[in-house]
C-alpha cells in the first residue's frame, strides 16, 4: 500500500501542477465574467516563451534558469491575453470566438517562430528543465515523507499555494469581491463606482499570466521541448476543472488534482491491483466524462458567474 | 438602415481578409522574407496544375460540411465547437461501414455515408439534449466530447478494427467517392466526389433554413427562446434537433475524409482541426450557406497553398496566424462597423 501511493502520489501533483495553475487563471477571468476558452492558446505561448528563453540564456543565468523562465513565460501569458481582453471587453466580440482564435493565433505565432528561429519543427531539448528533489528536512518524516516530499517537483507545491492565495484575493480582499461582483452584476458594480472594463482587463491579465505560468511548468517539468505537440488539451483540461471546481479556486485545484490522478493512474495503473482490471480507454476519458456529469447536476450544481460571457456596455440595461 | 446592414454584412468579412493577409505581410517583412513572394508561392501552392487544383478541391470539402455545421446550430443560438468530434466519429462510422459491410456500390457507399452522419448526429444529439433539458451550456459538454471521441476513435481502432495497429485497411471499393475520372482529370490527386456532397449539403441548408416551418422555427429559437415558446414553439425539441443536424453535417465531413480522401482510420495523436477550421468558416461566411461555401473555398485555398510556402521560406504556420487573425477581426467586428460609420459620417 504504501509504496503504492509513493508511486501515485509524486505522479499526481507532477501532473497537476500545470492544470492548478492554469485553472487559477480561468477562476479569475470566468469570476470578472469574462469566458476565457483560449487557456489553452496561453498555454502554449508560456510553453513556448519558457522553453525559447530556458534555451537562449542557460549560460546567462546557470542554476537560476528555470526559475527565470517561468518569469518571463508568465509576463509573455500575461501580455499575449491583452488581445483577448481588448476584443472581449472594448471591442465587445463574442467570447468564445475571440477564445478560439487565441487558440489558432497563439499556435500559430509559436511553431512560426519556432521555425523561423530553429529551422525545423521544434526546440532542442532544453539542459536546464525542472528536476525533482527530494526535500530537506521534510522528507525525513517517517511515512509521510517518503510519499510526499521525495522526488518532488518544487512547482507542484507553489502551485498548490497559489491557489491558497487566488481564494484569499477573490474571498477576502475588497478587490476579490470587487472582481466577483463584475462578473455576477456588472450594472450594480458600476453604479457602485467599479470600473467594469478595468476589473475585466485585469482579471484576463491575471488569467493570461497564470495560463503562461502553467504552460512553461508543463514545458519544463514534462516535456523540455517545443513543438506542435506540446501542448494538446491541457487548456481545454484546465477549463474542465475551473468548471468541475465550480469557478471556486480550492474547487479548481480539487480537481485538477482529480485529473492529475486520472491521468497518472492511467501511467501507473500497471502495478496496482484492481486498477490493472479497468480498461485504459476509461481512464483516459474520465476527466472529460466526470465534467459532463458535473455539469449535468449529477455532482452537484455547477453555477457559472452571472455574467460570464456577456460583453458590458455602459448604460445598457 | 436594412441596406446598410447588408453592406456591413458583406464588408465587414472583406475588410478583415484583407487585414489578415496585410498582417502576415507584415510579419513576413518582420521575418525577412518578401510578402509578394510568399503569396506568389501560396498561389501557385493551390492553383498551380489540375492536381493542385483537384488537391485544393479535396480540402475545401469537408470544410464546406464543418462550416455548415457551426453555422447551422449558430442559426439556432448555440456554439458547436464540437464539429471536431462530430468529424472523429463520423470519420469511424463511416469506414466501419465500409470495411465491414458486403454490398454492391449503390447500396454500400449511400449506406456508408449515411453511417457517418448518423454517427455525428448523435455526437451532437449528447450537447443537444444536455442544454435542452438540463440548461448545460453546449461549448463545455461539446469540447469534453471532442476528446472522449478522440480517445475512443483511437482505441476503436486499435482493438476492434485491426489487432494494435495503427490504421485500418484500405475500404472496399464499393463504399469509396474516389473515382478514375476525377483522378485522370486531375492528374491523380485525391480529388473525390465529395465535393458534390458538401455543395448538395449547403444547399439543403438553405433550404431548411429558408424555405420550411422547422427552419423558420429553429432560426426564432435561436432568435428569442422565450418568445418563441409563447408562440407554442417546443423549444427543447428544436435545440436538440438543431444540434443533431449540425452533428450529421460534421459527421459527413468525417465520412468526407475516410471514404474519399484517405479510404480508411487511422489512430491520430491530435485533432484533425477541421471542426475548429469550421468555426472560422462560419463565422467568415456569416453563418449563411452561400457564404460558409465560399469561406470555406478561401480557407480551403490558403490552407493547400501554405504547403507552397516553405519554398518561399516561410514556415506553413503563417497561414494559421492569418486565419486566427480573420476570426479575430471578424469577431471584433463592432469595431470595424464602428470606424466604418465614422467614415461615413465625415464623407457627409
Amino acid at each position: 500500500m504504501l509504496d503504492i501511493l509513493q508511486s501515485i502520489v509524486p505522479t499526481v501533483l507532477f501532473f497537476s501542477a500545470p492544470l492548478i495553475f492554469t485553472a487559477l487563471g480561468g477562476v479569475f477571468s470566468e469570476r470578472s465574467g469574462v469566458i476565457n476558452i483560449g487557456l489553452e492558446g496561453l498555454m502554449v505561448i508560456g510553453a513556448f516563451v519558457g522553453i525559447v528563453f530556458n534555451l537562449t540564456f542557460a549560460d546567462v543565468f546557470g542554476d537560476f534558469t528555470p526559475w527565470a523562465s517561468l518569469i518571463a513565460a508568465t509576463i509573455a501569458g500575461a501580455i499575449f491575453s491583452i488581445i483577448h481582453a481588448i476584443a472581449a471587453v472594448s471591442f465587445r466580440a463574442d467570447q468564445t470566438v475571440s477564445g478560439v482564435a487565441i487558440n489558432m493565433l497563439a499556435l500559430g505565432v509559436g511553431v512560426y517562430l519556432t521555425k523561423v528561429w530553429y529551422d525545423k519543427g521544434q526546440t532542442d531539448m532544453v539542459t536546464e528543465p525542472f528536476l525533482s528533489t527530494n526535500i530537506p528536512v521534510l522528507s525525513k518524516i517517517p511515512i509521510i515523507g517518503p510519499i510526499f516530499f521525495e522526488g518532488i517537483y518544487v512547482t507542484s507545491y507553489i502551485a498548490i499555494l497559489f491557489a491558497f492565495i487566488a481564494w484569499f484575493v477573490l474571498y477576502k480582499t475588497a478587490f476579490g469581491l470587487r472582481l466577483r461582483a463584475v462578473g455576477e452584476h456588472p450594472m450594480a458594480a458600476d453604479t457602485n463606482g467599479i470600473n467594469v472594463y478595468k476589473m475585466r482587463y485585469i482579471a484576463v491579465i491575471i488569467s493570461g499570466a497564470l495560463g503562461g505560468l502553467g504552460g512553461s511548468v508543463f514545458a519544463l517539468t514534462i516535456v523540455s521541448n517545443f513543438s506542435h505537440a506540446t501542448i494538446v488539451g491541457q487548456g481545454f483540461m484546465a477549463l474542465a476543472a475551473v468548471i468541475f471546481g465550480k469557478w471556486h479556486p480550492l474547487g479548481a485545484m480539487g480537481a485538477a488534482l482529480f485529473f492529475g490522478l486520472a491521468q497518472s493512474l492511467s501511467i501507473v495503473s500497471s502495478g496496482i491491483p484492481l486498477l490493472e482490471d479497468i480498461p485504459q480507454i476509461f481512464l483516459l476519458i474520465a476527466p472529460y466524462v466526470l465534467t459532463i456529469l458535473a455539469l449535468a447536476g449529477f455532482i452537484g450544481r455547477a453555477e457559472a458567474p452571472r455574467a460570464n460571457g456577456i460583453p458590458y456596455v455602459k448604460g445598457s440595461r | 438602415m436594412t441596406s446598410n446592414n447588408r453592406l456591413f454584412g458583406i464588408l465587414v468579412p472583406v475588410i478583415s481578409v484583407i487585414l489578415g493577409l496585410i498582417v502576415g505581410a507584415i510579419i513576413m517583412i518582420a521575418s525577412d522574407v518578401n510578402p509578394i513572394e510568399a503569396y506568389t508561392a501560396l498561389w501557385n501552392g493551390a492553383f498551380y496544375d489540375a492536381f493542385t487544383i483537384g488537391e485544393t478541391i479535396r480540402r475545401i470539402t469537408p470544410l464546406i460540411l464543418t462550416g455548415l455545421a457551426v453555422a447551422f446550430a449558430f442559426r439556432t443560438g448555440l456554439f458547436n465547437i464540437g464539429a471536431e468530434g462530430q468529424v472523429i466519429v463520423g470519420w469511424l462510422a463511416a469506414v466501419w461501414v465500409g470495411l465491414t459491410v458486403d454490398a454492391p456500390m449503390i447500396i454500400h457507399l449511400p449506406l456508408a455515408v449515411l453511417a457517418g452522419a448518423l454517427a455525428g448526429g448523435l455526437w451532437g444529439f449528447i450537447p443537444g439534449l444536455l442544454k435542452a433539458k438540463l440548461g448545460v451550456h453546449e461549448v463545455i459538454v461539446t469540447i469534453m466530447l471532442n476528446y472522449i471521441a478522440l480517445y475512443v476513435s483511437n482505441e476503436i481502432v486499435r482493438n476492434v478494427l485491426t489487432d494494435h495497429g495503427t490504421s485500418t485497411e484500405q475500404i472496399a471499393a464499393s463504399a469509396s467517392l474516389g473515382s478514375e475520372w476525377l483522378q485522370n482529370l486531375t492528374l491523380y490527386s485525391r480529388m473525390h466526389y465529395g465535393i458534390l456532397i458538401a455543395l448538395f449539403a449547403a444547399i439543403i441548408m438553405w433550404f431548411i433554413i429558408q424555405r420550411t416551418t422547422v427552419g423558420y422555427e429553429l432560426k426564432a429559437v435561436g432568435f428569442n427562446q422565450h418568445a418563441s415558446k409563447y408562440a407554442g414553439m417546443n423549444v427543447s425539441k428544436n435545440i436538440i434537433l438543431s444540434m443533431v443536424i449540425a452533428g450529421a453535417f460534421a459527421g459527413l465531413a468525417g465520412a468526407m475524409e475516410g471514404l474519399g480522401t484517405y479510404g480508411s482510420v487511422s489512430v491520430i495523436s491530435g485533432f484533425t482541426n477541421l471542426g475548429f477550421d469550421g468555426i472560422a468558416v462560419a463565422l467568415l461566411g456569416a453563418n449563411n450557406p452561400f457564404g460558409v461555401v465560399l469561406a470555406a473555398i478561401l480557407f480551403g485555398v490558403l490552407k493547400e497553398g501554405a504547403g507552397e510556402m516553405p519554398s518561399a521560406g516561410v514556415p506553413t504556420e503563417l497561414v494559421d496566424i492569418i486565419m486566427a487573425l480573420i476570426i479575430f477581426f471578424v469577431a471584433s467586428s463592432y469595431i470595424i462597423r464602428w470606424v466604418l460609420l465614422r467614415f461615413k459620417k465625415e464623407g457627409k
